[in-house]
């Protein structure tokens, strides 16, 4: 199994919900509570080492429930491997996950985009701005529910 | 400032750079915080150019999303759809035949070739060197002759399909192919001799913006940017696709991860895809045959059987009518694009559309830590650095 995987479901077995494989692709599934202590984790450990953030990538499933998503891809350049992390946000209350800003610096602009274009709202971010869109616009244009064009 | 002894520190400034300045290379705003000439704070406002690519790639056929990946970083058009191709076929897990991998890594190389001239010319330009603009734009000319070899477009070619290409090389490209690698070499020493002793040249790019490697995987650099600051990684070595395994080629590094250093890895970067465009026109004559997979769900069928074959005519219709339809899931692809990593991260419903297409561009990572960079330097560095980090906007703004 996937070093990472192990490494997850043996320090938060709690948050692991599903590791699957697809594509030679490994895709964990977390709970969101303890993001920012798995994701330390997975930059620390030795055997995983993922001191490099790819992307934030903001998600809306709808018609879904729980709506919102939050993917994470990670990267080692030590084992040259990949890993992807994959947290839903409850509905309840708008979708809000802590900021990973503390762990990767990069993670910052990832994080103003998925709030700008989503609207999911990082705790702890330093700097939560609109970034694409002007920051009078009302609305989050990557929602499913959002008109292509017109209102 | 009414004399001497009031110059001492007040208040600060701010300077808008932009968002329509000729170092800005597009539509970039920079607000920067100054006090004197040195910049306290720099805060990029981006998203002039943002044209919701994502958002209408969601709502059209992977085909048609083709078009609008050229246009994400279009100075080197043809390597954002040929990773967008990798990461559609991922999904799809079919796998182009090895002749349509090699002319792919050759068109990529070349492009590569292109946008490190583009950079080279206006980076020069930004920092007062006119002439290495003309030099670096008379190679980068024949390297459009070529794509518009292929396809008829000089910027967009549009020759990478998902599933292969749009069709096998055209008479007389491999010739002039060969007429550009044979002579590039020699051309890229005149840009050496123009700026790489330049006194002027090392005094604006020495010590300018020095990233340690910690810090360059901290702030997600990636592609030249980390290889400045001797960050060993160059994913076509690292994450091998298309075939980049069968070719030789090295990663230059730098030692000191300031501008100069980036300046140097560049460079050799494009006399090293020059290496491989040579590697690909040695081995394409031994590699006949198909530069498309075979495969109904993916590929048209060939015109005769459209015309004269029930069975083609459905399967043509089909895939214009419906577009390919791929499993359930998703995949991250990402490339050694010239300015970084270009990722694409695909999600499926099983539909003709993709149900989430995010887009990693290496511009948008790189300019994030243009406030690390230029805190505490000089304004005139603030032009060095953005020429430095190779951003094109469309890249940034997606």
């Amino acid at each position: 199994m996937n070093k990472a995987a192990e490494l997850l479901q043996e320090k938060f077995p709690e948050e692991v919900v599903e590791v699957a494989e697809f594509r030679g692709e490994t895709t964990i599934t977390v709970k969101p509570g303890r993001i920012v202590d798995i994701c330390k984790a997975l930059r620390d450990a030795n055997e995983t080492s993922f001191r490099y953030l790819s992307m934030i990538a903001g998600m809306d499933y709808l018609p879904q429930s729980p709506r919102f998503g939050v993917v994470y891809s990670l990267y080692s350049h030590r084992n040259h491997n990949r890993v992807t992390l994959k947290t839903l946000l409850p509905d309840e209350g708008g979708p809000v996950i802590d900021s990973v800003v503390p762990v990767w610096a990069t993670a910052n602009w990832h994080e103003r985009e998925a709030y700008d274009l989503l609207g999911i709202r990082f705790r702890g971010h330093p700097d939560l701005r609109r970034i694409l869109m002007p920051e009078d616009w009302v609305g989050h244009p990557l929602r499913k529910d959002y008109p292509l064009r017109g209102k | 400032m009414n004399g001497a002894e009031t110059m001492k520190r007040t208040e600060t400034m701010l300077l808008n750079l932009g968002p329509s300045h000729p170092s800005t290379h597009g539509v970039l705003r920079v607000l920067l915080e100054l006090d004197g000439e040195l910049i306290l704070r720099a805060d990029p406002d981006i998203g002039y150019l943002h044209r919701g690519i994502e958002k209408m790639c969601e709502n059209r056929t992977y085909h048609k999303c083709m078009p609008l990946m050229n246009r994400l970083d279009y100075l080197a058009g043809e390597v954002n759809n040929f990773g967008f191709c990798l990461a559609v076929e991922k999904l799809l897990d079919v796998e182009v035949p090895k002749r349509a991998q090699y002319i792919r890594v050759m068109l990529v190389e070349l492009t590569r070739i292109a946008s490190h001239l583009f950079w080279l010319g206006t980076h020069g330009h930004d920092l007062g060197a006119m002439t290495p603009l003309f030099y670096a734009f008379r190679e980068r000319e024949k390297i459009m002759d070529l794509c518009e070899m292929v396809s008829g477009a000089r910027m967009f070619p549009l020759y990478c399909r998902i599933g292969g290409l749009a069709g096998d090389l055209p008479e007389g490209f491999i010739p002039a192919a060969w007429d550009f690698v044979k002579t590039f070499p020699e051309k890229h020493q005149d840009y050496h001799n123009l700026l790489t002793k330049n006194r002027i040249w090392i005094e604006r790019t020495k010590g300018v913006g020095v990233m340690t490697p910690d810090e360059v995987l901290d702030w997600g650099w990636s592609g030249p940017m980390a290889r400045g600051s001797g960050v060993n990684w160059d994913l076509r070595r690292d994450n091998p696709y298309s075939s980049y395994e069968d070719f030789d080629f090295v990663v230059p590094l730098g030692r000191n991860g300031d501008t100069y250093d980036r300046y140097l890895v560049r460079m050799e970067e494009m006399l090293q895809a020059n290496r491989i465009v040579r590697q690909v026109l040695e081995r394409l004559p031994d590699l006949p045959g198909d530069v498309k997979v075979q495969d109904p769900r993916v590929s048209l069928p060939p015109k005769d059987a459209v015309y004269n074959d029930i069975a083609g005519l459905i399967n043509h219709f089909k895939l214009i009518q419906e577009g390919i339809t791929p499993p359930k899931g998703e995949v991250y692809q990402c490339i050694e694009a010239p300015k970084g990593e270009m990722g694409f991260y695909v999600v499926s419903d099983g539909s003709p559309q993709p149900f989430r297409l995010k887009i990693r561009g290496p511009s948008f990572i790189n300019l994030s830590a243009m406030d690390k960079l230029s805190r505490g330097r000089l304004l005139a560095d603030a032009i060095a650095l953005i020429g430095t980090m190779d951003i094109v906007l469309a890249d940034v703004d997606r």
